[in-house]
């Protein structure tokens, strides 16, 4: 299956005249770093999903608001699509480059504009990096909260696009909940501010349907998001299970006794493996599977949790459980679980990481069918699993230069996520449609949903210049490929063949 | 049209209070018609906040028969109820669990439902601390202009595929579609509380606010009358019990934060005061506000509630010059005011009457609820 934009499936694009243009903004913006030779272009052609890949028309480098309001006035006069990218570290696709698309880079955007340690909120550019800003935070004990794998390098302007998550979203919410307000420039240059620093705005609430949008709306120019002091003490336990379904209800267990973790990540043997290997966390490696559960606030309160926890892991059957004694052996805890897919990645060639999520009583018989089609493939999965929240990150190990292999584990990733909708959940928990998962679209959303959401796009963008073809299908996508969902078990038209 | 994620266990609660009654298709025969007629549609709940916007000339659309707790699975900490459910029977169902819905959602009157709760996106005084009202919404069945009923986000906690539809319904009050059902994500109920006084100032109180503020304080609400600084602790035993020891104060009257989340206060329900109620919501730390007449601070200064002479105009302008905006309240008033919200900057204006005619391209979905032409 070929992702990349497909204008029989996923409209026309308006062809401009590539010289004249350049020339146009050239001469309209002297300033502007723009770039269009082959070679500049290059490090831009594919964004953290890299296994695909695509020139784009003109990479322009904005510094200032005045350079993007004037670009996105002629992109939009002149009928050029305009694919905004962050930090590029995007796992789905969502600032995957256009032939003919302009490539929009925040990077430049990059400064702390505020910390306001009274206020409670930071005041940032795009570009800024989602850990820089607590860091920035840090010297007056506060931080922020949202904390994706990436934060070393992602962009928080790409988290709002995204509505990012991270390990931390059970007790401290998404991006969506700790973004105050956004200053966003309208296709046609205009400039609005959503949300504020007081806690609510007239109107509808533009902010939540700005977050995580994937630039189909907009383009983010500055972001005030909230700080969170910082727990006063944080513990980490580390149960150990031999068998995936005692650690699965062991988390049901941990909610029911009215305990909201920090954080709480389970780990299959095959990452447990992988991570051990890679960064000697010491991970029980013949367990099945390992549950990490982080328990943060006061410190009277956390002693508390952590007995009722370990009492927890105890009645559902944990063959070991370890308290960290300190803040090291804590974080060599957590550093197996960060690095669990580049540990991965170390055992395969190529891996394809999957972003569903599901409702927790699913996970026995979501992670038996995820078994079932690992085997059936001959492709190796691994599972990481943000257990408080039910996001799963299955990782299809596989091989790129084995011809047919990259087919496959796409093949693989479009049933568990099939199967997540099935049970009840998401095609994405926080990595974002973008691309990558435009078709399983069809299988979670019905053609009147998808033409809702049309609606919405054109009230802000009714060209359809912003971010083309990701995110929201078009419908003669879904004709095409929204019929291959199996729906409960049955293929729709079992009678005729498919390849 | 079925949908594949409609499969759902049994319902995980015993006894649900809440009568299961799903009027679905009578709502949508209604839209229908109404789309059909170019027909207005007042769309009701409980009733219980009609003061809180404009004037809506339509039909009424009661969604108070559609009522049910469709699904509630404790352990997931989620729960799916149809809008027309009162919010008392939700509330006490989550209760028997040992759940609540963290935003402290005001009732207003005991018909209140849980769709106008979302509609209206009030949240009580625990809001800075635990988040709002569309905080909470983790998904939304819609009956949209063209009377289909659609499903967005869904039950899970984590849910980035297409635009957040859900969200974008709290707070519109129904101009956008009809609110069918809703799903929420739950929180237990804290293990401890402790509820004090302290009398001073209102400066001192917020002083001692911004010190407080920054460490990781058990405070769940926190409201100044004009002579005594509220507060209301809840978390574990231990840290409530240390902090109330630290902070020192009095033990406060049980039903004060009952009373202040519901406008029950004497301040807001004083017959003899015909002095305009406002609502500012401003940045918590706001400089004070200088208006003529009497203030009262919650959500530790980020909402300040005013009873004064002084013109929308006046009031609007020192709202907005520290960063807020201010809402006209009239209690009396039960169908709603004509200007009660700040109005929207032109470019705002613009992408709401878009996004309103897109969604809603006859107007017949509460028109000019929040604005005139909206």
């Amino acid at each position: 299956m070929n992702i990349l934009f497909d204008e029989r499936l996923d409209g026309a694009l308006p062809s401009v005249d590539r010289e004249a243009l350049i020339a146009h903004l050239q001469a309209e913006l002297p300033q502007l770093k723009l770039l269009h030779r082959e070679e500049d272009l290059r490090p831009f052609e594919c964004d953290g999903l890299s296994a695909y890949r695509v020139l784009p028309m003109l990479v322009a480098l904005p510094e200032t608001l005045e350079q993007i309001a004037s670009l996105l006035e002629t992109c939009h006069a002149w009928g050029v699509p305009v694919v905004t990218r962050g930090a590029g570290t995007g796992l789905s696709g969502g600032a995957l480059p256009l032939e003919k698309g302009l490539l929009l880079v925040m990077s430049r955007f990059s400064r702390i504009l505020e910390v306001d340690p009274e206020a409670h909120i930071a005041r940032v550019q795009p570009g800024v990096r989602n850990l820089a800003i607590t860091e920035a935070a840090a010297p007056y004990g506060l931080y922020y909260a949202p904390d994706p794998s990436s934060q070393i390098a992602c962009s928080i302007g790409g988290n709002v696009a995204e509505n990012a998550g991270g390990v931390h979203c059970l007790k401290y919410g998404l991006t969506v909940h700790n973004v105050l307000a956004a200053d966003v420039l309208t296709l046609e240059g205009e400039h609005i501010t959503l949300g504020s620093e007081a806690l609510d705005t007239p109107g509808f609430d533009l902010l939540a349907l700005f977050t995580g949008s994937e630039g189909m709306l907009g383009v983010i120019t500055e972001i005030t998001v909230k700080l969170l002091p910082k727990p006063e003490v944080a513990k980490v336990l580390m149960a150990s299970f031999d068998d995936v379904e005692k650690a699965g209800k062991a988390v049901g267990d941990i909610i029911a006794a009215g305990i909201i973790p920090g954080g709480l990540e389970m780990m299959d043997k095959l990452a447990i493996q992988a991570a051990e290997d890679f960064v000697k966390a010491g991970y029980p490696i013949d367990a099945e599977a390992i549950l990490l559960c982080e328990l943060d606030g006061v410190e009277a309160d956390v002693h508390t949790d952590c007995e009722t926890v370990r009492g927890v892991f105890e009645a559902a059957g944990a063959t070991d459980i370890r308290l960290a004694r300190d803040d090291a052996e804590r974080a060599t805890f957590w550093a197996g679980r960060k690095a669990a897919f580049p540990a991965v990645g170390r055992m395969a060639p190529d891996y394809y990481c999957m972003d569903g999520t599901i409702p927790r009583r699913e996970l026995p018989h979501v992670l038996k069918s995820i078994a079932e089609l690992s085997a059936t493939h001959g492709l190796r999965v691994a599972n990481v699993f943000h257990a408080g929240d039910g996001n799963m990150h299955p990782l299809i190990l596989f091989d790129a230069n084995a011809p047919g292999e990259l087919a496959l584990a796409e093949e693989v990733g479009g049933k568990i996520l099939e199967l997540c909708v099935e049970v009840g959940g998401s095609i994405t928990g926080e990595h974002g449609v973008g691309r990558e998962k435009i078709n399983q679209m069809c299988a979670q959303f019905n053609p009147d949903e998808i033409t809702v959401f049309h609606a919405v796009k054109a009230a802000f963008d009714p060209h359809g210049l912003l971010n083309p073809g990701k995110n929201i299908p078009t419908l003669a996508r879904c004709a095409e490929f929204g019929a291959m969902h199996v729906h409960h078990g049955n293929l729709p038209h079992p009678e005729l063949p498919r390849f | 049209m079925t949908h594949p994620q409609d499969q759902r266990p049994a319902l995980a609660s015993e006894s649900l209070p809440a009568a299961d009654h799903d009027a679905s298709d009578a709502l949508l025969d209604r839209v229908q018609q109404a789309a059909r007629d170019n027909t207005p549609l007042r769309l009701v709940g409980g009733d219980s906040k009609g003061f809180y916007g404009r004037p809506v000339s339509g039909e009424t659309l009661s969604l108070a028969e559609h009522t049910g707790i469709v699904h509630y699975d404790p352990v997931e900490l989620v729960v799916t109820v149809r809008a027309g459910t009162r919010l008392t029977d939700l509330q006490q169902t989550l209760a028997e669990a040992g759940q609540q819905l963290a935003f402290e959602p005001p009732h207003f009157a005991d018909t209140a439902t849980v769709g106008g709760m979302v509609a209206c996106g009030i949240a009580g005084p625990r809001r800075p601390w635990a988040g709002s009202v569309r905080d909470f919404v983790l998904g939304t069945r819609l009956i949209t202009h063209d009377a289909k009923r659609l499903r967005f986000g869904g039950e899970v906690m984590k849910n980035v595929a297409g635009y957040d539809l859900s969200r974008l319904m709290v707070g519109a009050q129904g101009t956008l579609g009809v609110i069918d059902e809703v799903s929420f994500k739950v929180l237990p109920r804290p293990a401890a509380s402790a509820r004090l006084r302290l009398e001073m100032t209102r400066d001192a109180a917020m002083a001692r606010l911004a010190e407080w503020g920054r460490e990781p304080l058990p405070i769940t609400g926190a409201a100044h009358d004009g002579e005594t600084l509220h507060i209301r602790l809840e978390g574990g035993a231990g840290s409530v019990a240390t902090t109330r020891e630290r902070l020192g104060g009095e033990p406060d009257d049980t039903d004060f934060w009952r009373r202040l989340r519901e406008l029950k206060l004497d301040f807001f329900s004083r017959r003899n005061d015909s002095r305009p109620l406002w609502r500012l919501s401003l940045p918590h730390r706001a400089p004070a506000v200088p208006l003529d007449g009497d203030e009262l601070v919650d959500w530790a200064g980020a909402q300040r509630w005013w009873r004064s002479h002084m013109s929308a105009e006046t009031i609007r302008q020192h709202a907005a010059h520290v960063g807020g905006h201010a809402t006209r309240i009239d209690l009396d008033q039960p169908h709603g005011i004509e200007m009660p919200f700040t109005p929207l900057s032109p470019v705002l204006a613009k992408y709401h009457r878009r996004l309103k005619a897109e969604l809603d391209p006859h107007g017949i979905f509460n028109p000019g609820r929040l604005y005139e032409g909206l």
